[in-house]
């Protein structure tokens, strides 16, 4: 059964679902999802692009096609109906990837096909895009992708930036710069991450302590 | 819900197997033939990429070269292969020059190095018993020092004349030698690797190639598939 | 040969450690690792699927792949599926003490991304059957002591004072990276002498 009714799809309503997934509910820095095999590729800013790309193309492709059939989709085998959309759109991705950039695409290598097994795509699928109505989930499927992508780029760049010196392949800080290597191999990428998740740890309490600090004040008064 | 919408659920019976059945392989069938298409359409160019980016390192490695001819070692002899023809036999690469001059052969070998496994391909002069060019295809190693085998000028020109005989050696400080090759300093290991790896490559090929002066086995007429230049794109080399 | 399967297994386990180099098999990582004996029993299970998948894998590769290789994924994703269910159902008629004490684990080894990612490298490093199943058991190992090792750490971790900024998921990661830097003191280990 749909979770909401057609009228309920306001133009207000399809922008709050695609401002969540950016911000709010990110799903990497928030909801902690979907990172597994994203972190081997972050280690330039270019890879973690291509490989937001490849993955917003997989997961608002099959949040509309779940989303249109959702009526269609027998519950007992919706999970694994879905499992074969996805694997359909990410084959689709890869071999698009190896025509166009074979460059980034080998560097990517077996990764582009692990999207077929990140949590964040079917988590989405069964959470909301078998749920809403269509356009509610491709907003909700494209406001994720953007936050996931911008998640990725925030660590590729960084990761690139201190352990190559140079952002999207250009040479920032010319060529005395000593690189700290270990940002863009694998335990760089785990620091980092851990880093990330810190800093938005300590926002996250100093709004709540702020939160707190102003109800006690209206409560004074 | 509505007292409508309770009916209408209620009533609604659980489907059968047959409908599971019959989605599942619908879903199949629409997937595969999604596929299969994407795959029909990309397949050309990916391919085209492969052979682009084999003959362009395969120019790198034997200088000079603009025609190569692929040949398979097959029941004890080099034999050449077609355009389009793949095979499980061991194969390896012969240059040609503008003129159909031949120049030397291209070996492929890989190994393993510091981190990972390293493939490389390497020119061969069979007239001087030298190698005459080397190009890493693909490695893991540490950034910084290890891919310096690559990065690294001054190792990679060493290759472009180097004697197989007895073998190549690595050494630490700059030798006479002409079957030296200077390690990278701090990256000892993956400049061994790739010396092990050529000399390896040397040991199973060195014996099955004609002897020295003479030609590689060549299809009538014209030799090989002519190499794109610098400013051609994929529609260049694709005639023979 | 000999050689060339020792430096399979040794790659797997150690210098390119599943885990800890290739960020693989991260979600039981972080969920499973709380407890020593858990992580432990989950490892096994997970070597088991992967020795099953690579056999399944090498037979596709074989026969069935090279006439419709963009069908890859498709099926490395049915049989690995297949096997855990498969596997489901074996330990439950065996041993249903063990299947009680795995629990939930036993599904989620089918959403574990270092099974997958076992079965499209051994395809794409054309790996012959027995390197395959040397490969399966050094990544499976190797999954394992990373595991059985960042619960061992984070044991200790609960039972130390760490500020509440960086308790949980970001702790976690931090502990991993300094295990996955310890790890790469193996690179180097099987090196052309």
């Amino acid at each position: 059964m749909d979770g909401t009714r057609g009228s309920d799809v306001t133009i207000d309503r399809i922008y709050d679902e695609f401002v969540k997934g950016i911000w709010r509910e990110n799903p990497v820095f928030v909801m902690v999802l979907g990172m597994c095999p994203m972190m081997a590729v972050t280690n330039t800013a270019i890879n973690a692009l291509a490989m937001g790309a490849a993955t917003a193309f997989v997961l608002i492709g099959s949040s509309l096609l779940v989303s249109l059939l959702r009526h269609l989709i027998p519950k007992q085998v919706r999970i694994t109906t879905y499992i074969i959309i996805i694997a359909t759109f990410v084959t689709v991705a890869d071999l698009t990837l190896e025509a166009m950039v074979p460059e980034i695409h080998k560097a990517l290598g077996a990764f582009i096909s692990l999207i077929v097994v990140n949590c964040l795509i079917l988590g989405r699928q069964e959470a909301f895009a078998s749920r809403h109505p269509t356009r509610l989930a491709l907003a909700d499927a494209a406001g994720m992708a953007i936050g996931f992508a911008f998640a990725l780029l925030c660590l590729g760049a960084t990761r690139e930036i201190l352990g190559s010196g140079s952002l999207f392949g250009f040479l920032l800080f010319g060529e005395q710069f000593e690189p700290w290597v270990i940002m863009i191999l694998p335990p760089g990428g785990f620091i980092m991450l851990g880093v990330i998740l810190l800093f938005f740890n300590w926002m996250r309490q100093r709004r709540m302590s702020r939160q707190v600090a102003a109800a006690a004040k209206e409560e004074a008064r | 819900m509505n007292e409508v919408e309770l009916t209408i659920s209620a009533g609604r019976k659980e489907p059968g197997s047959l409908r599971l059945v019959f989605t599942l392989a619908l879903a199949g069938m629409l997937s595969g033939l999604a596929v299969a298409g994407v795959y029909q359409i990309t397949k050309p160019i990916i391919d085209a990429n492969k052979a682009r980016a084999l003959r362009e390192a395969v120019f790198e490695v034997v200088p000079g070269s603009a025609q190569l001819q692929r040949l398979a070692f097959r029941d004890g002899r080099l034999v050449p292969l077609g355009r389009d023809e793949t095979t499980t036999d061991p194969v390896l690469y012969a240059g040609y020059d503008a003129e159909d001059n031949f120049l030397g052969y291209a070996i492929d070998g890989s190994g393993p190095g510091y981190q990972d496994i390293i493939h490389l391909i390497y020119g061969y002069d069979p007239q001087r018993r030298r190698v005459i060019g080397m190009q890493v295809l693909e490695s893991r190693e540490t950034p910084g020092l290890g891919d310096r085998i690559y990065r690294d000028e001054a190792f990679v020109a060493q290759f472009s004349s180097l004697a197989v005989e007895p073998a190549i050696t690595v050494v630490k400080e700059e030798s006479e030698a002409p079957n030296a090759v200077d390690a990278i300093t701090g990256a000892t290991i993956s400049s061994k690797a790739v010396i092990e790896i050529i000399n390896a490559a040397n040991g199973r090929w060195l014996d099955r190639l004609p002897p020295a002066g003479a030609e590689p086995p060549a299809p009538e007429g014209k030799r090989g598939e002519p190499m794109p230049t610098s400013d051609d794109g994929d529609a260049a080399g694709e005639g023979s | 040969m000999n050689e060339n399967l020792l430096w399979v297994f040794i790659s797997a386990c150690l210098v390119n450690n599943f885990t800890l180099y290739y960020f693989l098999g991260l979600c039981p990582f972080f969920g499973v690792s709380g407890r020593l004996t858990t992580a432990f029993r989950l490892g096994l299970a997970t070597i088991f699927v992967m020795v099953i998948t690579s056999l399944c894998a090498s037979f596709l590769n074989a026969f069935i792949l090279p006439y419709a290789p963009y069908l890859k994924l498709i099926s490395f994703i049915v049989v690995i599926a297949s096997t855990v269910q498969f596997v489901e159902m074996v330990i439950r008629k065996v041993s249903p003490a063990l299947f009680r004490a795995l629990g939930i684990f036993l599904p989620l080894i089918t959403t574990n991304c270092a099974i997958l990612y076992l079965a499209l490298t051994q395809t794409s490093k054309e790996l012959s059957v027995v390197q395959g199943l040397v490969y399966a058991v050094g990544a499976g190992s190797g999954f394992t002591i990373a595991l059985v090792l960042m619960a061992a750490l984070r044991e200790e971790a609960e039972l130390s004072s760490v500020p509440s900024v960086i308790k949980g998921t970001a702790l976690n990661m931090i502990l991993a990276g300094l295990l996955s830097l310890a790890f790469m003191g193996f690179a180097g280990l099987f090196s052309a002498t």
